[in-house]
């Protein structure tokens, strides 16, 4: 699986555990649209970093919060480049 | 003379009942103690000394502590784990010029006039006793983390909540050097039976046998060590009347399984610290305790106040130890315990300590009420929840989660269990994630072992 079917998964996981309905998930859809609280984040970013060994949203290198679901991948693919 | 009696002349009342303390190495006959001590030669030169008791043997600290109430001015209590900076620190803080050792080790290095060596059996008391004043007893506060305080107590307080009893066998889990514990032994000592005591590592396997063959009928521990019991095969080398929990909270899922192992036991939760003294004892069977306990005007009177039980009663201990030691009590005499307590109907349920609480995005979560829902659940045997950093909410709940009856984790389990957590707990308190685990660790003074 790649990394962004790993994450896209997840994603649907947290929403599943949380019971959130998630909008449909696109590159450009928001983050904030997608249907995710903060704490479903949280719960996804802790679930990533325990498969990928980082946390790119933890880190201090000033990157760029992501805004949307391809940003927020691209940031994971970006660490682990 | 001093209005109340001291250890020894309580023991002294008693005498002619063949009583004992044993451990698994000593057994130390009560009745001797008219004749006999465990300081003999030194007991003389301990008269009104602030006395630092460090020995490994609890037969030993239990003989030096009936031989030196009433006698020294102070006995600080040093729990056998203490490491020499720890021992060192207390007897500065207890202004100690003495201390009490075990007679086969060399004295601990600490600067005091008269280090005073105790031996087992006893050996023939010199003069006979007398008692020259009322001891302030120096006891550790038990936080789960960070470093203990020292509070005084004097064995008035400390005896508050015991009555006369009918003939009673005691054991105990506890080392008698911690307040539960001391609880006990004083029980013991001001009664009719015997104590039996652990200690040094013993198992829990090993315990329970000793403790059956010595026909206990009375016996307390944290829930901690009753879990232990429940998950060890021995507990039914015991046959107790009654079972006393205490030091940490009672959930129903512990409540309910000793009830079952057994099934004649009367089962009391009872609630105390350090600093507040016994507070009061729970034996309908169910956690929490009567919302109307707080209007009543017993001995112990409790009000809550910032979300925390705070309790004035003639056994709470008199004061911190240390000159620059804050007061233990409020301007009314209230002390406030630090323990959380919420409201459900007409009972009040202690939810976590204060200090413990995880911060998950600003909602406030105490561990142990997460944990009360975890081992509600039947395929658990004890959790132990903790905070895991996020970049996201600050903070996480997570869980080590031990099975009921060695029984392995699958596929599944985490996620039935994590699903009965969420029909039982709001979204930020059911934990991100679990690690199955064998056993958990239990601290020295027998409470969960938590992070600091």
């Amino acid at each position: 699986m790649s990394l962004s079917e790993t994450i896209l998964d997840e994603i649907r996981s947290v929403a599943a555990n949380q019971n959130k309905t998630l909008a449909p998930l696109t590159d450009d859809l928001s983050l904030n649209d997608s249907g995710l609280d903060s704490l479903c984040f949280a719960i996804l970013v802790a679930r990533l970093e325990d498969i990928t060994n980082r946390d790119p949203l933890g880190s201090a290198e000033g990157a760029r919060f992501p805004r949307t679901i391809g940003e927020f991948v691209a940031l994971y693919e970006g660490a682990l480049a | 003379m001093p209005e109340t009696p001291n250890l020894a002349c309580l023991v002294r009342e008693k005498r002619g009942c063949d009583r004992v303390i044993a451990t698994r190495d000593h057994v130390l006959p009560l009745d001797e103690f008219e004749v006999a001590s465990s300081l003999s030669a030194h007991l003389a030169s301990l008269r009104e000394r602030s006395v630092v008791l460090i020995v490994r043997d609890m037969a030993k600290a239990a003989a030096a502590l009936i031989d030196l109430d009433g006698w020294a001015r102070r006995i600080v209590l040093c729990p056998p784990e203490w490491e020499l900076a720890r021992l060192e620190s207390a007897a500065r803080d207890a202004e100690a010029d003495a201390l009490v050792f075990d007679g086969d080790v060399s004295a601990p290095p600490i600067p005091v006039e008269l280090a005073a060596s105790c031996r087992l059996p006893l050996e023939k008391l010199e003069t006979p006793r007398a008692a020259c004043c009322e001891t302030e007893w120096i006891l550790p506060t038990s936080g789960t983390s960070g470093p203990p305080k020292l509070v005084i107590h004097t064995l008035r307080s400390l005896m508050g909540a015991i009555a006369d009893a009918p003939l009673q066998h005691w054991a105990t889990f506890y080392d008698i050097r911690r307040y539960g514990g001391l609880q006990i032994f004083l029980r013991a000592v001001s009664g009719q039976g015997s104590l039996s005591l652990g200690g040094d590592g013993e198992s829990v396997g090993s315990l329970l046998s000793r403790f059956g063959a010595a026909r206990i009928t009375h016996i307390s521990g944290t829930p901690s060590h009753w879990r232990k019991v429940l998950m060890s095969r021995e507990g039914g080398r015991i046959d107790p009347d009654y079972l006393r929990l205490s030091g940490e909270i009672a959930d129903n899922a512990v409540l309910g399984a000793l009830q079952a192992l057994y099934p004649r036991a009367r089962i009391e939760h009872a609630y105390a610290s350090t600093e507040a003294g016994v507070v009061f004892a729970v034996d309908d069977g169910r956690a929490g305790f009567p919302a109307s306990w707080l209007d009543g005007d017993s001995a112990v009177q409790m009000r809550v106040a910032e979300g925390s039980l705070r309790v004035r009663s003639d056994r709470c201990a008199l004061r911190f130890l240390g000159a620059n030691a804050p007061p233990i009590a409020d301007k009314d005499g209230f002390v406030d315990t630090g323990d959380i307590v919420d409201r459900r109907g007409d009972r009040l349920y202690f939810v976590g300590r204060r200090s413990g609480i995880i911060n998950v995005g600003g909602v406030k979560v105490h561990p142990e009420e997460v944990e009360a829902a975890l081992n509600a659940h039947a395929a658990v045997r004890v959790s132990r929840v903790f905070a895991r950093k996020s970049s996201i909410t600050g903070a996480l709940v997570f869980a080590d989660v031990v099975l009921r009856d060695g029984r392995m984790p699958d596929a599944a389990s985490e996620r039935q269990i994590l699903a009965a957590c969420r029909t039982r707990l709001p979204p930020h308190m059911v934990p991100a994630g679990l690690r199955f685990v064998s056993d958990l660790p239990v601290t020295d003074g027998g409470k969960l072992a938590r992070h600091g």
